[in-house]
């Protein structure tokens, strides 16, 4: 019992840091510890998005920036088409990653482990390839997206704090879906197949329409991710795809703690918040931020969630 | 004679050059006990999974209840009231023992489609989950998770979970399997309770068991069916004697 309450402290401070930070930001005058919470907010959702499938469902996807980027261009290019409303550019983000996740979760689920890994990797790299591509949307050189998406009043997202918490409540309402989706009976049946795939098919559970309906929700609820961090940053490109963010998204998740509901939040926060620091120590900040993490990797069991787990117990 | 629930016939499967499964053909009965027997390497194993869908084969057919399944896949098969054990255990080990069952009850009672509600407090599930372990006499181990029970009470388990989806054909793939004495006669026990309700089909090594509780046994050798009938015939089979009983009386001495 006392291992769950540490780590749930740690949650709930951590938690209620992110709802306090624009507060503190707004009494000391920091704007840029805001701007670089934000952006570890949108990179917690798609981390915790990626820990859907990931953590719980045991498919290692090595694409899901994939998403970032699809979610992002279908506001950066309605944005530039003239159509401005977050009312049609977010459903049209979700709705792309799903049928993105749709075509390539049924191609890619035909295979398991290391195919199953290399294959999304590959779908990821010849969407950024296409997106290299789109010289009408700037094509390598991205996109500059001049006006956030518009919600007519109901909410600025020009503003920094409103954006914030509007970051911050997709964060929570996306934890909170996935909290209900694993204790469902959807979420026993992925997790069962996770753990013992031939036993579930022999209880009566066809496999892949399960992970198929996972992997979309999962690839949805990152889309969603990236149109908030192609408002955030007011521009797309094709980077957002590539497949070292991929690998940055697999790490958080594997650092907070695979399968766990807030792992992948903390994991994003340490990863960048580490990033920021280091790089502000050298130029070379990978070469510590490399073994760091293989440390934890190699002696962190379970991530930082499994640490503080047994922490608690010792 | 009426329909037999299990009919199978002239079923072929090779692996290579080897035929493991050799123009198989048998009946099963509603409500009989029917053991298949045979040498290590014989195709027991090969043939259940071709009963289940878990392999296919390359010729002859498999019917449940009159309704050809030879090209349904396993999930299907199941929920046409077909539920297997695995000769090695096979369970969802990061899953407490009730959860397994549970899910298995799960699989037959409506979609698995709902995202929101909690299935952990759906009370019918549970109740099924809770029955089905109770008459394997594991109902105190419910919370347990699977990773901390014992080699006998996964074997206990393996069975509750196939009970739970309430199957009209039950395939039991050695469930002794390294089971000790007390275990096994445990077991024994179970299957003679199990069987009034439920027919069977139990591929076994433990030949006391087998003789004590099956209706009809068949005995592969080589992937054929060398003889068919009740325990008393196949006892006074000569070519049973030659072929199998001879080898295992001097396995089970040295054992």
């Amino acid at each position: 019992m006392k291992s769950l309450s540490v780590s749930k402290a740690v949650t709930a401070l951590m938690l209620a840091g992110l709802v306090l930070l624009p507060l503190y930001s707004q009494l000391s005058g920091n704007i840029f510890i805001l701007t670089l919470f934000t952006r570890i907010i949108i990179l917690a959702l798609a981390a915790a998005s990626l820990n859907l499938i990931m953590g719980f469902g045991g498919m290692m996807s090595f694409g899901h920036a994939a998403y970032l980027g699809i979610g992002g261009y279908a506001v950066g290019m309605l944005a530039q088409e003239g159509i401005g409303s977050g009312f049609i550019q977010f459903p049209v983000a979700l709705a792309a990653s799903a049928i993105y996740a749709l075509v390539i979760g049924a191609l890619s689920l035909r295979t398991r482990g290391v195919y199953f890994i290399m294959i999304t990797l590959a779908f990821a790299q010849m969407a950024y390839y296409v997106a290299s591509g789109l010289a009408r949307y700037g094509g390598d050189d991205g996109l500059t997206i001049y006006n956030r998406s518009d919600f007519s009043g109901l909410i600025n997202l020009g503003n920094r704090v409103q954006f914030y918490y509007l970051c911050l409540a997709c964060l929570f309402g996306v934890i909170f879906l996935i909290w209900r989706i694993v204790n469902s009976r959807f979420g026993l049946v992925v997790q069962g197949l996770r753990s013992n795939e031939q036993r579930m098919q022999a209880i009566g559970f066809p496999a892949k329409r399960y992970q198929l309906v996972c992997f979309v929700i999962s690839g949805t609820m990152c889309g969603l991710a990236g149109a908030l961090l192609a408002n955030n940053t007011d521009f797309v490109s094709p980077a957002v795809m590539y497949w070292t963010r991929s690998g940055d998204l697999m790490v958080m998740v594997i650092l907070g703690g695979m399968g766990t509901l807030f792992g992948p939040v903390m994991g994003a926060v340490v990863f960048l918040l580490l990033e920021e620091l280091l790089s502000q120590i050298t130029e070379y900040w990978a070469l510590i931020m490399g073994p760091l993490l293989l440390l934890i990797v190699l002696f962190g069991r379970g991530g930082i969630m499994g640490v503080l787990g047994r922490a608690g117990r010792g | 004679m009426a329909e037999p629930l299990l009919r199978v016939e002239k079923l072929v499967r090779r692996f290579g050059g080897i035929i493991a499964t050799d123009n198989v053909s048998l009946d099963v009965a509603s409500g009989e006990l029917h053991a298949i027997i045979g040498p290590n390497g014989a195709g027991k194993t090969t043939l259940i999974s071709q009963l289940t869908g878990h392999l296919a084969p390359h010729s002859g057919s498999v019917s449940l209840a009159g309704r050809d399944i030879t090209d349904l896949p396993a999930y299907r098969r199941c929920a046409l009231g077909l539920a297997r054990s695995f000769q090695i255990t096979s369970l969802l080990l990061d899953f407490t023992a009730a959860d397994n069952v549970a899910l298995a009850a799960q699989a037959h009672a409506g979609t698995s489609f709902r995202f929101f509600a909690n299935a952990r407090k759906e009370k019918g599930l549970r109740d099924a989950a809770h029955a089905a372990l109770d008459r394997v006499g594991l109902l105190h181990r419910a919370d347990v998770v699977v990773s901390r029970l014992s080699h006998g009470e996964r074997r206990e388990l393996e069975l509750a979970v196939a009970l739970a989806s309430k199957p009209k054909l039950l395939l039991l793939d050695e469930p002794m399997a390294g089971l000790g004495v007390t275990e096994s006669q445990r077991m024994v026990k179970l299957l003679q309770e199990l069987r009034k309700e439920v027919s069977i089909v139990l591929v076994e090594h433990d030949m006391p068991a087998v003789f004590a509780l099956a209706d009809r046994i068949t005995v592969l050798v080589y992937g054929r069916v060398i003889a068919s009938g009740d325990p008393a015939a196949i006892r006074a089979n000569e070519d049973v004697k030659r072929a199998y009983l001879g080898d295992q009386h001097v396995v089970t001495h040295h054992g």
